[in-house]
């Protein structure tokens, strides 16, 4: 198991959620600054924006250099329509939950609090049981 | 000066994730997969992701920094509500299908690739639809 780039990366990704939080006075959770760029309630739109940005350069970056992990492949039997539902569902449970990986998962685990502790196994255990339906019904077994 | 921190912050965020394997959308399915093929790299990503900021903020919160002179938010925990819950469960279904989170969909924007251009525009038409149900709240 290769757990070096992961490891890298998670340290990468928590220090890009701390700078941009000490520099923004606001919890970075991806979620909600995409969700706040499309339904601004207040004037500041930018630093969310400026983060974004950011991040697809970050990403582009690391691709063109070749760092780290590079790999893209989907998983087994996932069509566009797969996509598009999945899209729609993470979109709105994000919403509805108030979170996602990054904001409840790394941010709000990692200031201690409780209910982000508590959101964030929801959506894994979801995750975990999803994939294990797909791999039922798709291959007629779980281990698959 | 606070603008190019941002950016910058973003930068990192974006390069973790592609340097992690977050972006890769078969592998974040194989880390979902626990009971059959479980490939348990990504724990990692949060596991170190997780330590960092808590460190990190723990820090900054013991020697009162402040950057660009910001206040930092208040991160205590609300009540658990059962409207989150429910939601956290369907952005999981949702994870598992795709094995795309918001992050690494808006990062594989960079290089255009075809399945993140069609799940973003579904993702914010899913955010539209729930603020437009539940507000702005969070």
């Amino acid at each position: 198991m290769n757990f070096i780039e992961p490891l890298i990366g998670g340290v990468l990704i928590g220090l890009g959620s701390l700078l941009a939080m000490a520099a923004s006075g606001k919890i970075p959770g991806i979620s909600g600054i995409v969700a706040k760029i499309i339904r601004p309630k207040s004037g500041d739109v930018g630093w969310r924006a400026l983060f974004l940005i950011g991040l697809i350069a970050g990403a582009g970056l690391s691709l063109l250099m070749n760092l780290g992990w590079q790999g893209y492949s989907l998983p087994e039997g996932r069509g566009m329509v797969v996509f598009a539902l999945a899209g729609l569902l993470v979109g709105f449970g994000t919403r509805m939950g108030g979170g996602c990986t990054s904001g409840h998962g790394v941010c709000g685990m990692g200031a201690g609090a409780k209910d982000a502790l508590v959101y964030t196994l929801i959506f894994m255990v979801a995750g975990v049981a999803t994939v294990a339906a797909w791999n039922l019904v798709t291959q007629g077994g779980v281990a698959g | 000066m606070k603008s190019f921190l941002i950016l910058f912050s973003g930068a990192l965020f974006g390069a973790g994730l592609v340097i992690s394997g977050m972006t890769d959308p078969a592998r974040v399915i194989g880390f979902l997969d626990i009971l059959g093929n479980w490939d348990p790299a990504l724990a990692f990503v949060m596991g170190g992701a997780v330590t960092v900021f808590g460190c990190g903020l723990l820090l900054l919160r013991k020697t009162g920094t402040r950057i660009c002179s910001t206040k930092l938010p208040d991160t205590s925990a609300d009540p658990i509500s059962k409207r989150m819950a429910v939601g956290s469960a369907i952005f999981g279904i949702g994870w598992g299908l795709g094995g795309f989170c918001p992050g690494p969909a808006i990062a594989n924007l960079s290089v255009l690739r075809i399945e993140a251009l069609v799940f973003i525009p579904l993702m914010v038409l899913g955010m539209f639809l729930a603020q437009r149900s539940f507000g702005l709240d969070r």
